[in-house]
């Protein structure tokens, strides 16, 4: 296998990992950009929308043994997004709204507590040990070009593709997504215009947690596997790589969460040859950081520049 | 004013009930424990602690110790209890659960010494066993592991540390035997999870390896809480290797195998006996077959009485054996049996009973050396086949 090989696959690699932190990523810059609250829960958000497919596509196979793989994948999103805009939307009004004018500490713990609560329900619900996520589409290698694929990471590559484009053209286009961009502006002068900043914030978690049971779904389905604490690993890096992009902006986010996947995959492949065997693939995640510390220093508002609310 | 005062009192509350909560698992176990007396002697309870992952990655496993453990104890309890002297003891067993976290291994050994138990059956992971072995010793309480290898666990020079199952000195040096022998390889990749057990095993099996000729072509490094290894899988598959050596559990094996195989690496996988087991299977789905694992000890199921445990087993619990039921089983009876041997419960004697074990037990004959090991160790080998795990051989 020739080195170019070996270096598509890898840019391969990183991109299925990359649209899954972008995926999630934009939640967090989104409800960054309108509320300036880095809502630490939602990378639990991904974990229960991940175990929540997981039921139903088991309760699903059970009901009706025929159908097949990528229905039951459906089936599966399908359970997974209602549930996790609810919580979402829960979590916004019961956690987070109250505290909207408090000092800038008050949610951010709360949304702390949030997690932990999250993860204790979880753990209550389905159980301490790792579940397997059933494989639903086939597992083969295909191979394209240099690089071996599988369905599920071809999947993961497109539907992230489309859902982004959608978001693009959401925000743009729509009347909503000009409200949402006038509410992340400020917030204030919005409400003089017309725009119910409480139905847009709503509407943003939502959205956010919508991408996130996508993004759970997916997860789960490329690793097989769904836990109690499966969100706060990806929770984090994603954050990283909104914070990469510049928070509040969302092609940043799009942008540092594919580059978070090809920074870690190519990190992890090359990381010992570049500093000649002195540091092994363990660096991986220190690797990201580094990247990131650098970039932060270099051009402390992120790649494309940070976008958050006019508090004036 | 009122809704500050609102949110004061509801602050007020949260706090109470959350205290109330603290105060409330905190008084549960010292009524556990028969109150504050001494080591195991009130209520004629015999008090044998146990740790193990329950949650986590390896609650699956830490789950399966235990439960073996409480078979053992009310098989035993069943059969009439311990007698020493005028007093007819039973058997309790106190499960902690330490995460697969060194920290909390050391956390769960203080409580259980501060408990007054007689032994400990502990811990599962050898990351958690080893930190947690000082406590042990420092409290002269006998700790007999059921699956820790790690070679260092017995190497410390401690009289309390014990193990039923081989070390990973055997188990590393039977697997690159298999590795030189049966695969007849002539370059390996290895993988580490990091931890005390899997870095272990893997620099034994490199050690080994080498002293034969075989060329290491890829040397990468993991975590036990990763699940994507993409990255460092596809480095080795440019590397092309003859066999891919993992010392980790079946947690992080399990998404390995899986990804070896979406990757399109035909090599097979070798690993230790963290991923022995069916959960494996489970994790690993189409890419389960390419494992071949080894395991610290005989292969029960072949064994005259391991048939009968692992029916008495699913009977009781509903599941199959993972890996250690039957050696966490064997502990406790060990313990019992050393207690017998010396008459009381004091922790030192118990402790110098356990060193002079000469014991049959389901998993074959007991007895330890000078540092704790087990006389005789085996190693078995497994093969997955078609979902599930074949046994090949055992190497004494």
């Amino acid at each position: 296998m020739g080195s170019w090989d070996t270096f598509v696959q890898q840019v391969f690699n990183g991109l299925v990992l990359g649209s899954l932190y972008a995926l999630i990523a934009l939640g967090y810059t989104m409800v960054y950009g309108i509320v300036n609250l880095i809502n630490f829960a939602h990378g639990d958000v991904l974990m229960v929308g991940a175990l929540t497919a997981l039921s139903a596509v088991a309760l699903a196979h059970g009901l009706a043994p025929g159908i097949p793989g990528w229905g039951l994948m459906l089936i599966g999103m399908l359970a997974a997004v209602p549930v996790c805009v609810l919580i979402s939307l829960l979590m916004e009004r019961v956690a987070y709204r109250p505290l909207r004018n408090a000092p800038r500490l008050a949610p951010l713990i709360t949304a702390i507590g949030v997690s932990i609560l999250l993860q204790t329900l979880a753990m209550i619900i389905w159980g301490r040990n790792h579940r397997t996520f059933p494989q639903l589409l086939s597992s083969d290698p295909i191979a394209i070009g240099p690089a071996t694929v599988t369905v599920t990471k071809l999947l993961v590559v497109a539907l992230s593709a489309i859902i982004m484009v959608a978001l693009l053209l959401l925000v743009q286009r729509t009347r909503l997504g000009r409200a949402m961009r006038a509410t992340a502006e400020n917030p204030r002068v919005a409400a003089l215009m017309g725009v119910n900043p409480n139905a847009v914030i709503a509407a943003t978690f939502a959205i956010g947690a919508a991408l996130a049971a996508v993004a759970g779904v997916m997860y789960a389905s490329l690793y097989s596997v769904a836990h109690f604490y499966m969100g706060f690993i990806p929770g984090l890096k994603a954050f990283t790589a909104a914070v990469l992009g510049g928070i509040g902006n969302i092609p940043g986010a799009m942008l540092g969460g594919i580059l978070l996947g090809l920074i870690e995959a190519l990190g992890a492949g090359y990381i010992d040859q570049f500093s000649d065997g002195l540091f092994g693939s363990n660096y991986q995640d220190v690797f990201a950081f580094i990247v990131l510390c650098a970039v932060l220093i270099l051009r402390p508002s992120g790649l494309l520049g940070e976008r958050v609310a006019d508090r004036a | 004013m009122k809704s500050s005062m609102k949110s004061a009192a509801m602050s007020f509350a949260a706090a109470v009930a959350l205290l109330g909560c603290g105060h409330k698992e905190e008084t549960a176990a010292p009524a556990a424990s028969g109150g504050t007396q001494v080591a195991g002697q009130g209520d004629n309870v015999i008090r044998i602690g146990h740790v193990a992952p329950l949650s986590g990655g390896d609650a699956h496993l830490g789950k399966d110790n235990e439960n073996g453990a409480r078979l053992a104890a009310d098989e035993i309890n069943a059969a009439g209890g311990v007698r020493l002297g005028e007093k007819i003891y039973r058997v309790e067993i106190l499960g902690e659960d330490d995460k697969a976290d060194p920290k909390e291994g050391t956390l769960a050994a203080q409580k259980l010494v501060d408990e007054g138990v007689v032994a400990v059956v502990g811990h599962l992971n050898s990351g958690s066993s080893i930190p947690a072995s000082k406590i042990y010793s420092d409290a002269g309480v006998a700790q007999i592991s059921p699956s820790t290898t790690a070679a260092k666990y017995t190497d410390q020079g401690f009289k309390t540390t014990f193990r039923v199952v081989a070390n990973d000195i055997q188990q590393g040096t039977a697997m690159a035997n298999f590795a030189i022998n049966d695969f007849k390889a002539k370059s390996v990749a290895i993988i580490d999870d990091r931890t005390a057990y899997g870095q272990g095993l893997v620099d034994v099996v490199e050690r080994v390896v080498k002293d034969h000729g075989v060329s290491i072509v890829a040397r990468e490094y993991t975590n036990n809480k990763a699940s994507d290894f993409n990255a460092i899988l596809t480095k080795i598959r440019a590397r092309q290797p003859d066999v891919i050596v993992y010392g980790g559990m079946d947690d992080t094996a399990g998404p390995m195998a899986k990804q070896i195989h979406q990757l399109g690496i035909k090599a097979p996988l070798l690993a230790g006996d963290g991923t022995c087991s069916p959960e494996f299977v489970k994790l690993a789905g189409d890419g389960a077959d390419i494992l071949t694992c080894s395991r610290a000890g005989e292969a029960v199921e072949k064994l005259p009485k391991g048939a009968q445990f692992m029916a008495k087993y699913k009977a009781k619990f509903g599941s199959d054996v993972q890996i250690y039921a039957p050696y966490a089983y064997d502990a406790v009876y060990v313990v019992v049996d050393a207690i017998r041997r010396a008459g009381s419960l004091d922790r030192g004697a118990i402790t110098a009973a356990v060193a002079n074990t000469d014991y049959d037990g389901l998993t074959g004959h007991i007895s330890f050396d000078a540092k704790g090991d087990i006389k005789n160790g085996a190693i078995s080998m497994y093969h997955v086949q078609d979902g599930t795990l074949n046994y090949l051989s055992t190497t004494r």
